[in-house]
């Protein structure tokens, strides 16, 4: 009785470290997803470490991501005790505060800090149009702050249902229930009119070395994208262009824009690297796009149009692209820049399959895109 | 249930003509035994929704189907009152001469459960056991997710007019998704969840064999083989899933074709690819194929 008590016991503590283990490998295994996983290794029995693999297959992942490392992890707890994440991944400091400008004197006389309000104010504009690739540490920090003025509004779609409203057309169903209500009385007719719902928005962000200067502020703008989307009751969707494809909204639904970044950070696993953007956008259609997430969507690209890859396949993937979406906006950074002239290969071939082409190099070109995609 | 283990699960879906992998046979299994709903995800045309069907016929219950779409709400999934025939029913009165009923009564014998228009979710319940299948979930909208995590934890509906429907036996419930939105932490937490591949080349023979046997063997295996291939190209706009397989080999036959030759093929690929770009391509292909 006893040592079969102990085995079980033994048993429990290898199975919820294994739950343990995953989750410091990344998987978000909670409290109840790891009971269910010791009920069903219950239900099939301890001795088959097949069952055992398919159990926590099924009670403990939550999409093809979590498979691949839920195979990793499974491997080295229970066949090599080696190569194991030991803790969690090293969670992201306290959030950095903009640095404010030090006034010298302290408190001073009201006139003197009237002046460094209104300097700060005149900087603050300043910073707005400059080009975000060109700034130094302490003005990014600044500006991180001031992602928070941008309050993109969801574009909105009509819906095939109807809601009531004070004018409109004739809700019969409704009126003739108003009047059943009071034994066939007649009673005040009731209005209605097409329904609306937000529309998605899909943004595709480029993370190769020709962008790398704008990835953060990119992110920082996703990021206010995603938490205002989430308000407002509207979807925002993001991905990382650059060799390969990466789904970033999970990452970027967490409050703390501090916090996103890095976990976004963490998710993204080719920073800087080439630009293949007719390959992944390609991906993008076949794994995503095409099957709903960018269908009716406003599809937002952020990208140089530095393409190493085929043109003619970038061309193909946009007008594909552009089939399925509700509108599509490309946005490059060099755009609103001097003498720039849309040359490159990449950019050449993507422009005839795009609705909008815009600039996108300082918060203000940010908030016009705000602007511009909440009209779409 | 009277299945004892997984390989009972996977006999059983066998005799339907579903084969599964012993993966799958054990999540049904878990699913079955934990009376936990079974989400499934993966490619489209791999036998999601084939699953639940073939659940159903198996264990010998009725399949409920719940399609889910843009705007779906509970009013779909779960009930409706039969506003014709109420009207209908107050002119009975009328007409009877019982002018004298009082309202209160006459709007209570409205809200009588022969006026209830159940849908899927609420057949379920009531039905139970029987097999629901919630099909396509991710292309609910999220409050949609919300109203069926609700049902799914609990098993009851509360309808304010006639009371709290519960299911004496929990139904077994199916969810596939395309994966097209993410779906809710917490509505993937209550499930079991599968991530259903294609199959390899000799588990696609076989459910050939099994679902199509009128097809000759020479025949189905070149066409697994084919469109195997076609699955490993990564230029395709939207590859062919076991559905698709099984549709060409059938229409091959149709034709009284026995081995796969260009001719038929190319007239046929209709059955296998939606896109002109893709039939280009598979017809390329195919022309290579069939020399080498």
């Amino acid at each position: 009785m006893a040592p079969a008590d102990q085995l079980l016991r033994g048993a429990d503590e290898v199975l919820l470290g294994f739950t343990r283990a995953l989750r410091a490998a990344g998987v978000g295994v909670t409290q109840d997803r790891a009971h269910g996983f010791l009920s069903a290794v219950a239900l099939l029995g301890l001795d088959d470490q097949r069952a055992t693999y398919l159990a926590g297959r099924a009670t403990l992942c939550a999409g093809p991501d979590d498979l691949e490392r839920y195979d990793q992890v499974f491997e080295a707890w229970f066949n090599a005790r080696d190569g194991l994440p030991r803790s969690r991944p090293a969670q992201p400091g306290a959030p950095t505060f903009s640095e404010l400008p030090a006034t010298d004197g302290g408190a001073g006389d009201g006139e003197a800090s009237d002046e460094v309000v209104r300097a700060m104010a005149s900087d603050t504009e300043v910073l707005r149009h400059r080009d975000v690739a060109g700034m130094s540490p302490a003005e990014r920090a600044r500006l991180a702050g001031m992602f928070a003025t941008i309050r993109p509004r969801p574009p909105r779609r009509r819906t095939a249902r109807h809601q009531a409203w004070h004018r409109g057309e004739v809700d019969a169903s409704r009126t003739l229930r108003g009047s059943l209500r009071r034994m066939g009385e007649p009673g005040d007719i009731a209005w209605r009119r097409r329904g609306t719902r937000p529309r998605r928005v899909v943004l595709l962000v480029d993370v190769s070395g020709s962008m790398s200067g704008y990835a953060d502020p990119l992110l920082r703008l996703a990021h206010r994208f995603t938490q205002v989307g989430r308000e407002t009751g509207g979807v925002v969707e993001t991905f990382t262009v650059g060799t390969r494809l990466t789904h970033l909204t999970r990452a970027l639904r967490l409050r703390d824009p501090e916090r996103a970044l890095v976990a976004a950070g963490e998710t993204v696993p080719d920073w800087s690297g080439g630009t293949r953007l007719g390959e992944t956008l390609r991906f993008f259609l076949d794994r995503w796009g095409q099957r709903g997430l960018a269908r009716g969507a406003v599809v937002v690209v952020f990208s140089d149009g530095w393409e190493r890859g085929d043109p003619s396949l970038l061309a193909e993937q946009m007008e594909r692209l552009r089939r399925i979406a509700h509108r599509v906006i490309w946005v490059n950074p060099h755009r609103g820049k001097a003498g720039y002239e849309p040359v490159q290969q990449g950019v050449l071939a993507a422009l005839p399959h795009c609705d909008e082409f815009i600039a996108g190099h300082s918060l203000a070109t940010y908030a016009e895109l705000a602007e511009v995609v909440s009209r779409a | 249930m009277e299945l004892e283990s997984t390989r009972d699960v996977a006999a059983r879906l066998q005799e339907t003509g579903y084969l599964c992998d012993e993966a799958l046979a054990t999540v049904t299994y878990l699913a079955l035994r934990m009376q936990r709903p079974l989400l499934l995800e993966g490619e489209p045309g791999t036998g999601k929704t084939a699953l639940a069907e073939a659940l159903a016929e198996s264990l010998d219950l009725p399949l409920i189907r719940l399609q889910c779409y843009e705007g779906i709400d509970a009013t779909q999934a779960l009930y409706d009152w039969d506003f014709p025939r109420q009207i209908l029913h107050l002119r009975a009165l009328e007409a009877a001469g019982r002018g004298d009923v009082e309202v209160e009564e006459a709007e209570k014998s409205l809200y009588d459960a022969r006026f209830l228009l159940a849908r899927p979710v609420l057949r379920a319940l009531q039905d139970s056991p029987a097999v629901l299948l919630v099909d396509e979930v991710d292309r609910a909208d999220d409050e949609f997710e919300a109203f069926l995590l609700e049902v799914l934890s609990t098993y009851q509906v509360t309808i304010p007019e006639l009371g709290t429907v519960k299911a004496a036996t929990p139904p077994l419930v199916v969810l596939t998704s395309n994966r097209t939105r993410e779906l809710h932490d917490a509505l993937k937490r209550r499930c079991l969840y599968h991530w259903i591949d294609h199959p390899g080349l000799e588990r696609e023979v076989e459910i050939v064999r099994s679902r199509a046997p009128e097809v000759s063997e020479a025949l189905g295996r070149q066409v697994v083989t084919l469109v195997q291939q076609l699955r490993d190209r990564h230029d395709l706009q939207k590859p062919p899933g076991v559905a698709e397989t099984l549709d060409w080999a059938r229409a091959l036959h149709h034709l009284g074709t026995t081995e796969l030759d260009l001719a038929t093929a190319s007239v046929t690929l209709g059955a296998l690819v939606k896109y002109r770009e893709d039939a280009d391509r598979v017809r390329q292909a195919l022309d290579q194929m069939l020399r080498a």
